[in-house]
């Protein structure tokens, strides 16, 4: 505790140069807010988020999609809760039910076994989104769902991958610093995949996990290391350099790397997954769903980037609200809209 | 055996459905007049209020869909310092409920309103199509004596108290949903006796408010919007029970929104503060109860972290959920 005191009093007093610094994760940009570590730190250390919110990144017609099966005879969308708030180009998946559509909400894609086995004349889509750390969930369910032949589930999916994008991030980006990596990805990862952006951007990585302490630490080392194109593990008890291969072994059974639909950020080679061709027969139509719309005014595709901070959005906490939210980063509680909208009021 | 349509038709099921579940479970002279509307004493002042229940599942650990539909009307008169006096109960059944349970519920509801001091003087009885289901609507009526609690009477300087662990309700509701096994238990009760208390104690209380749906967080937010103050809480005061804290951690689920339904926050002066406390402590329900915070000048609900930072604490956005990734 007392080198925690040691890190916040070094952090709140802190007067060299400037650090910006990106924390990928959602769940990051959640703790910072929960713990209230930005009062914790000197005006000279900036922190911005990046796109590890999985429904702040996702397209617009992946949503349309959504809604359009969700109103299809004997079908259900299933999805996770933050999802269903979010406008595609013509509305959510709340609106879609508004319109007749079917929704469900679940807490883990692993609930749709019962569900679907109850109604086996209705076909149940999940709504297939996240990163590494959500992959091998999809990959458990379609485990199971092959062991007891259950016919009526499919999905759609937007997943996606870390590495590319963080490497489009750090390119069209002369303000960061370092990074606080993502904590999640890294337990399937590992922290090495980091090792050559580190490098390649003379700029530390820093994985941590998600406790107020871990935070600070981060940041203080990645303060500490500015400039230097290093990796350091602060989240030892549940990271090591390599990869966690089991995961990817089920993962690789399933899915195959793609290029993916970033929103705001165009398409990426190589930085999403989608159902192997032999399994096909789960998908429920995810193949070309790129096509974005970004809501007049609307600067989320800034904001998950960090090049811009939430307050410096026209529609912010006046069109933009939680209530209202417009774009996907006012929708999700790791959006980073969201929690700024509930941090600064 | 279960319900079917013919008990709400008005007719002899109906009768006999009433007789035997309601009215043989709430027994008072009143309500045993059976005429088309009860007939009470009454006071200068009195408060009244109404709520519907429609909590799924019907029964958890802890408690069931009858107590929380005495306990939730019964302390909302509470905490505008009203003594509860009377309930009404109205049940929409879907039919297909079982009458077994309904005879559970009906057995709840009359054990906890002996519990709050309360007779049921009235009721009403209806079937729907659907699947079971069971849904009650409670009106209360209670009496004012002293002084009324109202939100706009916060002052600067006024202790911030909490009469227990927070979230329990909402995480054993949400642990059964969910089908995850551990200990949460509803903490569903009335609070008659933490009021009574604080009330013969002479304390000064300026405010109470259940902590319900929305949490501790909505709570105090509207405290703060209706007195014009702001209110100043630490983290590290705030009392919740280890298992709930754990599943709060787990799902991602933020403990200053979740609902309770046997714990109120009180607004009490300053000076009188650390009685009041001692008061709640030494009440049935309010062993846990702790101060959490003070009302200070400005607006909204800032918290202090247990990490030493500062942050607005909001109002409940829409769902609490888990995260994803």
């Amino acid at each position: 505790m007392d080198k925690i005191r040691e890190i916040a009093d070094f952090l709140k007093t802190y007067d060299g140069e400037e650090v910006t610094l990106m924390e990928v994760c959602g769940t990051h940009t959640a703790s910072i807010v929960e713990n209230g570590i930005e009062s914790m730190l000197s005006d000279k250390i900036k922190l911005i988020t990046g796109p590890g919110c999985p429904v702040c990144v996702t397209v617009a017609s992946y949503i349309d999609k959504l809604c359009e099966l969700s109103k299809f005879d004997h079908t259900c969308v299933c999805s996770f809760g933050d999802m269903i708030r979010v406008n595609g180009s013509c509305g959510s998946l709340h609106d879609a039910k508004a319109q007749g559509g079917r929704i469900l909400m679940v807490y883990s894609p692993l609930d749709l076994i019962d569900i679907a086995k109850a109604e086996p004349d209705t076909t149940f889509v999940f709504a297939a989104v996240g990163f590494e750390t959500t992959t091998p969930l999809y990959a458990v369910l379609l485990e199971e769902i092959i062991r007891q032949d259950i016919k009526n589930i499919k999905l759609l999916t937007a997943l996606k991958t870390m590495p590319a994008v963080i490497d489009r991030v750090l390119s069209s980006s002369d303000k960061i610093t370092g990074m606080i990596a993502p904590g999640h990805v890294s337990v399937i990862t590992g922290s090495d995949i980091f090792k050559p952006f580190a490098k390649k951007y003379n700029l530390p990585f820093v994985v941590a996990g998600f406790e107020g302490e871990q935070m600070l630490l981060a940041i203080w080392a990645l303060t500490k290391l500015k400039d230097k194109g290093e990796v350091k593990n602060l989240y030892t008890e549940a990271v090591t350099g390599k990869r966690n291969e089991t995961s990817y072994a089920l993962v690789e059974k399933y899915f195959t790397p793609c290029p993916a639909a970033w929103r705001g950020l165009g398409i990426i080679e190589n930085s999403g997954m989608r159902l192997k061709e032999e399994y096909s027969r789960f998908d429920a139509g995810s193949d070309g769903l790129y096509d974005d719309f970004i809501p007049k005014g609307c600067s989320c595709h800034e904001v998950i980037v960090g090049a811009k901070q939430p307050c410096e959005c026209p529609l912010f906490g006046k069109v933009c609200t939680p209530l209202n939210p417009v774009g996907a980063c006012m929708v999700s509680h790791e959006g980073s809209c969201f929690n700024y909208f509930n941090k600064k009021g | 055996m279960k319900i079917t349509l013919a008990h709400g038709s008005g007719g002899q099921s109906t009768k006999e459905l009433i007789e035997k579940i309601f009215a043989a479970s709430y027994k008072n002279p009143v309500l045993d007049m059976m005429e088309d509307s009860a007939v009470v004493g009454g006071s200068a002042k009195i408060a009244v209020t109404t709520d519907s229940f429609v909590v799924n599942p019907l029964f958890f650990k802890g408690g069931n869909i009858g107590r929380l539909a005495v306990c939730g009307t019964v302390n909302d008169l509470l905490m505008r310092g009203a003594t509860p006096k009377y309930l009404t109960s109205a049940f929409i059944i879907e039919e297909g409920a079982e009458l077994s349970e309904l005879k559970l519920i009906a057995a709840s509801m009359a054990q906890a309103a002996r519990e709050a001091g309360v007779i049921i003087v009235a009721g009403d009885t209806k079937v729907i199509e659907g699947k079971g289901g069971i849904y009650i609507n409670t009106s209360g009526v209670g009496f004012v004596e002293g002084d009324d609690y109202a939100s706009f009477k916060c002052t600067q300087g006024d202790a911030i108290i909490v009469s227990g662990s927070l979230g329990d309700h909402h995480a054993a509701i949400l642990s059964h949903r969910m089908n995850i096994k551990n200990d949460i238990a509803s903490d569903v009760a009335p609070l008659c006796d933490i009021v009574k208390n604080l009330q013969n104690s002479g304390v000064e209380v300026h405010a109470m408010r259940d902590i319900t749906r929305g949490g501790l967080g909505t709570v105090l937010n509207e405290l703060a919007d209706a007195s014009g103050k702001c209110f100043e809480l630490s983290e590290s005061a705030i009392p919740v029970n280890p298992q709930v804290k754990s599943f709060v951690k787990l799902l991602g689920l933020n403990i200053m929104h979740m609902g309770n339904e046997g714990k109120l926050v009180a607004v009490v002066s300053k000076k009188d503060a650390e009685k009041a406390l001692e008061i709640i402590k030494n009440s049935k329900y309010g062993k846990d109860a702790a101060i959490v915070g003070y009302v200070s000048s400005g607006n909204g609900v800032v918290m202090e972290t247990s990490l030493g930072g500062k942050k607005k604490v909001g109002i409940l956005i829409g769902e609490g959920l888990p995260r994803i990734c």
